[in-house]
């Protein structure tokens, strides 16, 4: 048995499941005073006289980082910066106390300017009379040549302190601002992240569940509890894929498809490209640090079914971003679109006297009837959907292209489902079938469907392979390797190489039984010219094991 | 976060599927470092910096420009109409007012494309530039244009096309023509009879460095672009001037295109040639990125730079002294010297020699120039050349009087067997013809 738990801002949600089946569901209200307590209680009930010899894992995701960010509780952290030639790199302070280095690593990962080494040391004196533990360190190109980051870390490691990020371990992706944000928030969080870790562990103990422990991360995936606590910050925003891999867990999707899930305040919108989750092309923002964390695209509107509806001055129908509180079905302030869906007998819930009283508010004001005022909701409320997916779908499928190949023949993301979740799903989905003339699916269990993609997720990995035959340098960032190459090296020995290297990662994990999905997502191979002749190559070569599901949840649905 | 003071469109498309031949200038490779720099330093973050991708420049937007032998769809390879049409997006974007400014850095470039068309010369098939400002102008209007080329390598082709247009100021600051590719661009080339004195060559002697391009700037392009006040500003914006360019002999730097950039403030620059393709483009292109976008790039230097080295001599900073008031005073006594040159004439005809170095093709041409009281003349090409037999290309201009309208078609209809191709480009009416 698998346990899926999805910490949200309203609830925990935890199922257990077993062999494609739905043990047992617990719901439990979030409280964000005590987020382990929270998490815990809910296990608790989910595995009340349950045999706990059957676990075999648990999958779990955790606020806590997101909440330290946002909320800016996060560690003080000190940071060494190495910018060199190009946009100045005080533009990128974040932290508490920020030093600059004059070394420099240049496009190609050659070193032009030695770091100094004795600035770091005498830097990092003074900050241990600051009472601060935490470090990051970036350097620019650091993904070329980690040299100067392993150097400085060597030095704050000898002098104590810890954690000390080094900004080429989480990404092999370019983007000095974002690797010196994602470094930064990766040890602001450390802390309290290591503490969650700490508790979850001692207390399963305590409770004679010995099984391993898997994290959610924004893209769609798992990671072991342990690599976690060294990289805290992968984890943050687990919570819509979660939802969005628990509706891959409802039906066989293998097309381009929409996913909704429509809340009281929010209606947040997500992709699937040939079955696939489509990512954000670089990593996810968090409270303005955009950050090289992958991340599934996950764009919320401000709509959903306690979204405020207000007639303008032209007499048009507005409905949204803000929420005043219930629907008026349950004494709320204002008319919502569940006040018109309860009207229009598509919900049931609260007094329908009281939502009629609400439509009759609207319909006043634009003259018509109670129930026609109630349809001219229902529909805005497609309608509104419609176009944010539409201008979100135009901005994917103009992403920038650099090929002709491409530019030409490039894949556009065009839906043929949409998968819709939420509370109001069920009421929406005929709207939304209309509107956009492709079937809506609800999946059975919807209420839960962010536990089950938490429950059956698996492990996702990716990694980053450079080889330049020139410098005849290898360098594999995100996992350290920085090495030298012959000048025979190509392209099928950076494929071969790749694959290997996932295969040993998944094996270290003991998620060997994933071996067979690992995919190349990008390669290229540059020839490199100095004067008339072939100097050398220049490979790229990206990796992964992509989002996917240990099993779907019941039979195949037709997709 | 970084902010940009002036919204910029950028159109980046670095074409990393398309290659001239495995070692040459024009590779794979080409724009790989610049990419690596710009994805590096966060430029697509930038809040106010948008990425567009090119659309593809139709047959209509190459024949506005263009007679290609025998036809666009022969002579135009899809890469050639992707870095024109990347041109056009980036212009688009800034007279749609998506955004303040625009940068296409695309490829191949474009600046040694001639009027006539048999293939590749200097890397160019097609003026990407030309085609974008004809595209602008049949879509916005017919703007009164200055085009700064500001490549190592005289603008050939773009001074043909705007030879006898004086709503496209012309002016090419390079290294003089007797010491580089493609030997022209002398002070002396100054337009045709409606357009002399819009076509302003500045030849610079080797090693001129930041000082000299600057000093050029500004006591001679910017005074002129002062007194010709265009409706838009377009840079060239070649960067084989600078000092690790392994095919020219400049020392001009990152800091001094930017500079320049900041200075001469375009409202849109195209990337033309720069083959130092790790010790230059990555920085210049940065270099302009910034300085169009109004943010500061004074830390944007070459890994290798230094002043003392790139320093230029009082020898050189004498002569271009002595230029710029030569081609100033040229500029001021322009309409004196038209009169002059052109008052008793009915015509005026050059025969040209173009060498296409890319596909080694010699094309003879005559071009024959109507003087005209009325509209700034009749353009007629013939042409010949060692791959096919000669055709005939008549120009009507966008000011064409009702006399050289009826002469121009005239032409095209009573001309036949002594040709293999006969066009007619009509710019008043934007069409065109073949047979
Ligand atoms: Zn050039
Ligand atoms: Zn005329």
């Amino acid at each position: 048995m698998i346990i899926g738990l999805d910490t949200g801002g309203t609830h925990v949600d935890a199922v257990l499941i077993e062999n494609g089946k739905i043990i047992d569901k617990t719901k439990k209200p979030t409280d964000k005073s005590n987020l382990f307590e929270s998490i815990w209680k809910t296990l608790e009930e989910l595995l009340k006289n349950k045999n706990l010899d059957c676990i075999e894992k648990i999958n779990l995701s955790t606020t806590i980082p997101t909440n330290a960010i946002v909320e800016g509780k996060g560690s003080k952290v000190a940071m060494f910066i190495e910018g060199g030639p190009g946009i100045d790199p005080a533009n990128f302070i974040c932290g508490d106390h920020v030093f600059f280095l004059d070394g420099y690593i240049d496009h190609r990962g050659r070193e032009i300017k030695p770091l100094n080494e004795d600035l770091v040391r005498k830097k990092a004196e003074y900050i241990s009379s600051k009472d601060i533990k935490s470090f990051a360190v970036v350097t620019k190109f650091s993904i070329r040549n980690p040299s100067h980051e392993l150097q400085v870390k060597d030095v704050l490691t000898k002098l104590g302190f810890s954690p000390v990020t080094m900004g080429h371990t989480l990404s092999g992706k370019l983007s000095f601002p974002r690797r010196i944000y994602t470094a930064y928030l990766n040890s602001a969080i450390f802390s309290s992240f290591n503490e969650f870790a700490h508790a979850v562990r001692k207390t399963l103990k305590q409770k004679g569940l010995n099984v391993p422990i898997h994290i959610l991360k924004a893209d769609g995936g798992t990671m072991s509890l342990n690599e976690a606590s060294k990289y805290p910050v992968q984890t943050i925003f687990s919570g819509p894929a979660a939802s969005v891999m628990g509706c891959l867990a409802s039906f066989n999707l293998q097309k381009d498809a929409l996913l909704l899930d429509i809340g009281g305040t929010t209606t947040d919108i997500s992709f699937l490209a040939d079955g696939v989750p489509l990512f954000i092309p670089d990593g996810i923002a968090i409270s303005d640090y955009p950050t090289l964390v992958r991340s599934i695209i996950n764009i919320s509107i401000g709509l959903g079914g306690d979204s405020a509806i207000k007639i303008n001055e032209r007499g048009n129908i507005i409905i949204g971003p803000e929420r005043q509180g219930p629907p008026m079905a349950l004494d709320g302030p204002t008319p919502t679109p569940s006040d018109a869906m309860i009207v229009l007998e598509k919900l049931n819930f609260g007094s329908k006297e009281k939502a009629s009283y609400a439509m009759s508010l609207i319909a006043d004001k634009i003259g018509v009837t109670i129930e026609k005022a109630a349809e001219k909701i229902y529909d805005k409320f497609g309608e509104i959907i419609k176009e944010k997916t539409n201008e979100i779908l135009h901005k994917i499928n103009s992403h920038p292209v650099y090929t002709i190949q491409e530019l030409l023949y490039g894949k556009r993301i065009k839906p043929e489902n949409i998968v819709v979740i939420g509370g109001p799903a069920k009421a929406v989905a005929p709207i939304l079938e209309k509107k956009f003339n492709i079937p809506c699916k609800i999946p059975q269990n919807h209420e839960i469907t962010n536990a089950i993609g938490a429950a059956l997720t698996r492990r996702t990995l990716e990694v980053t392979l450079l080889a330049d035959t020139e410098r005849k340098i290898l360098s594999v960032p995100e996992m350290g390797i920085y090495k030298k190459v012959d000048s025979s090296y190509n392209l099928d020995s950076a494929k071969r190489d790749a694959i290997k290297l996932l295969h040993q990662q998944l094996k270290n994990l003991d998620a060997d039984s994933y071996l067979n999905e690992v995919e190349i997502i990008e390669e290229n191979s540059f020839n490199m010219v100095r004067g008339f002749f072939t100097s050398g190559k220049n490979i790229r070569l990206r990796a992964q094991i992509k989002p996917g599901l240990i099993y779907r949840i019941g039979d195949d649905k037709d997709a | 976060m970084l902010k940009a003071k002036n919204k910029l469109g950028l159109v980046f498309f670095p074409a990393f599927d398309w290659q001239i031949s495995p070692t040459h200038p024009e590779r794979q490779e080409r724009l790989l470092y610049t990419m690596d720099q710009l994805n590096e330093e966060g430029v697509f973050d930038i809040d106010g910096i948008k990425l567009f991708n090119p659309t593809i420049a139709t047959e209509q937007d190459i024949q506005r420009v263009h007679f290609c032998y025998p036809d666009v769809k022969t002579r135009v390879p899809q890469s050639h109409l992707i870095s024109a049409g990347g041109s056009i997006r980036a212009a688009e974007g800034v007279l749609k007012g998506e955004v303040q400014k625009s940068f296409a850095i695309v490829r191949p470039p474009g600046h040694h494309a001639y009027r006539v068309v048999y293939g590749d010369r200097g890397f160019c098939i097609v003026n990407i530039e030309a085609i974008m400002v004809e595209n602008i102008r049949k879509r916005f209007g017919n703007k009164k244009i200055a085009i700064i080329d500001t490549d190592c390598h005289h603008g050939d082709g773009t001074q043909d096309i705007f030879w006898n247009d004086k709503d496209t100021l012309f002016i090419s600051f390079h290294q003089d023509g007797r010491t580089i590719y493609p030997g022209s661009g002398f002070v002396e080339e100054f337009g045709g009879p409606g357009g002399f004195g819009y076509n302003i060559n500045i030849p610079l002697p080797p090693n001129t460095g930041e000082e000299g391009f600057l000093y050029v700037l500004d006591n001679l392009v910017l005074p002129i672009l002062e007194e010709y006040k265009p409706d838009l500003i377009i840079n060239s914006a070649g960067q084989d001037n600078h000092y690790t360019d392994p095919i020219t002999n400049m020392n001009f730097t990152a800091q001094g295109y930017a500079k320049l950039n900041e200075r001469l403030n375009p409202d849109i620059a195209v990337l033309e040639g720069g083959y130092s393709i790790e010790g230059a483009l990555p920085y210049v292109n940065l270099g302009i990125i910034l300085a169009m976008a109004g943010i500061d790039y004074s830390k944007v230097k070459e890994p290798d730079y230094s002043f003392e080295k790139l320093k230029q001599s009082d020898d050189i900073t004498e002569y271009i002294k002595v230029l710029c008031e030569k081609i100033y005073s040229k500029w001021k006594r322009r309409e004196k010297t038209a009169y002059k040159l052109f008052n008793r004439k009915d015509s005026v005809i050059r025969n040209k020699n173009i060498y296409y170095d890319t596909d080694g093709i010699m094309e003879n041409q005559r071009e024959k120039i109507k003087v005209c009281s009325e509209c700034s003349g009749l353009i007629v090409i013939e042409s010949s050349s060692n791959i096919g037999q000669d055709l005939l290309a008549i120009t009507i201009p966008r000011d064409g009087c009702n006399k050289c309208i009826d002469e121009g078609y005239n032409l095209y209809k009573k001309t036949n067997n002594n040709y293999s191709k006969v066009y007619l480009q009509d710019k008043i009416n934007d069409q065109f013809f073949d047979k």
